[in-house]
């Protein structure tokens, strides 16, 4: 190859997460902690950060992923669609202490979206006859009734991919990929945990899911460092 | 309640005749899961789970787990000829256009209109509906696998709905360990009393009207 670019985003984990301030809007990749970045959950562990206003799928295990966090009372507000998986959020909840605010789950994944794609919110007819409704203004379209779902959008958004090249261009690895190319998009600063980094021009162009231009910093994974609940 | 430790894999199996070949089907956690055991391979049907995989096959042989292979509910699954991944977009659009030929799942309760709450009790449990509303409003077939009553033993096949719900007039079926009742023009018709239970047993623990046909 007569031309490769230099261009390189991969940093310390201290300088990326240099980001990440109490509270920081935060969006995070990861369903049931499958796809959560660990290293980075990690030190934000260790980083003392509070007053997080988190947006992602769900809250994760007491001991996995996001839930790290949450059990650690660390944020102070949630945007999702689950939270059964971990009780520490629900008591939080009832406690008054975490603000959460629940979406179906396609919706919440389609708000961002729109979030990362430059779109003003979508248009949706789920939950239409239900709690979910409730609040949200409707409109008619061609004889048929939605709800207007905002965009979403964050501060920073963490993500965890199975291969990123220095620029950024992102692999992700099988069901671990889940909300990370949504939450990649509609940050404005991403940071990207990868398992594994790989100089530009080793990935297929053909076949990367997120263009590396979404992406800010890169850092390496440490790998998971819980146990899974099937383990 | 004491229906023997068989119960759930009975409703499992009465739930997997409702699967035809070539299916697309949605498994919610617990119960629902069972059914996929009782499907024939032959039969070519597409699992898809909400996390992002249309072509689920069974758990893996011990120690072939995949930590980022697994179904909604955090098992590890594995992926059969054909299989896809994709983000959670492409996982709810394919709900909302409708391709999840089924979609089974558990209830806390149904109306007689075929109405479905299984996502919060407030002020006691509030889990979040997950993909639940998504699952239960797009998909062609919705199929409730639940105990006919609840711990208290009151009755969860009801007239009206007292909890807030998934979403209206979405359940074709439900099967409990009593019975297979089938939701017909905002009708409850009992198509199968499941023994050792009787007719009256199946009508004394339902506060729905049924018919029997």
């Amino acid at each position: 190859m007569n031309h490769v670019r230099q261009i390189s985003k991969v940093v310390s984990l201290k300088e990326a997460l240099s980001h990440i301030k109490r509270g920081t809007s935060l969006m995070y990749g990861g369903f049931g902690g499958i796809g959560s970045p660990p290293s980075i959950i990690e030190a934000l562990l260790q980083m003392k950060v509070s007053q997080l206003d988190l947006i992602g799928n769900d809250a994760g295990f007491p001991n996995i992923g996001i839930g790290r966090l949450i059990s650690e009372g660390r944020a102070r507000s949630l945007l999702t669609s689950h939270i059964g998986s971990n009780p520490n959020a629900g008591r939080l909840m009832t406690e008054n202490k975490l603000d959460v605010t629940f979406f179906p789950q396609g919706t919440l994944a389609e708000k961002i979206r729109a979030g990362g794609m430059g779109l003003g919110g979508i248009l949706v007819d789920v939950g239409l006859g239900t709690m979910a409704e409730e609040g949200r203004e409707k409109v008619e379209i061609q004889n048929k009734t939605y709800l207007i779902e905002e965009a979403l959008t964050a501060e920073v958004a963490i993500v965890y991919a199975k291969q990123a090249d220095e620029y950024g261009n992102l692999v992700f690895d099988k069901s671990a990929r889940n909300f990370n190319p949504l939450v990649a998009m509609a940050a404005d600063v991403t940071i990207v945990e990868a398992e594994q980094i790989v100089p530009n021009g080793e990935l297929d162009p053909e076949n990367i899911v997120t263009p590396g231009v979404f992406v800010d910093y890169i850092v390496q994974s440490e790998g998971v460092n819980w146990q899974w609940m099937w383990e | 309640m004491d229906v023997g430790v068989d119960y759930r894999r009975v409703i499992a199996e009465w739930a997997a005749k409702e699967i035809k070949p070539g299916m697309h089907v949605n498994l919610g956690i617990g119960m629902p899961t069972l059914v996929a055991g009782f499907v024939p391979e032959h039969y070519n049907v597409m699992f898809h789970a909400e996390n992002g995989i249309l072509g689920t096959g069974p758990y893996p042989i011990k120690g072939g787990e995949d930590e980022n292979l697994c179904d909604a509910g955090g098992f590890p699954v594995t992926a059969v000829p054909g299989a896809s991944f994709f983000d959670s977009t492409m996982a709810f659009g394919i709900i909302r256009r409708g391709y999840l030929d089924v979609t089974i799942l558990g209830a806390l309760q149904v109306s007689e209109a075929g109405d479905l709450a299984n996502w919060i009790v407030p002020g006691k449990r509030v889990p979040g509906m997950g993909g639940a509303i998504d699952l239960a409003q797009k998909s062609k077939k919705v199929i409730v696998l639940m105990n006919h009553t609840n711990k208290s033993g009151e009755a969860k096949i009801v007239k009206k709905c007292t909890l807030p719900l998934t979403a209206p007039s979405c359940v074709d079926v439900i099967i409990t360990e009593r019975a297979i009742i089938d939701v017909i023009n905002n009708e409850l018709h009992v198509r199968r009393i499941l023994a050792p239970y009787t007719m009256e047993e199946v009508i004394s623990s339902t506060e729905a009207e049924l018919h029997f046909s």
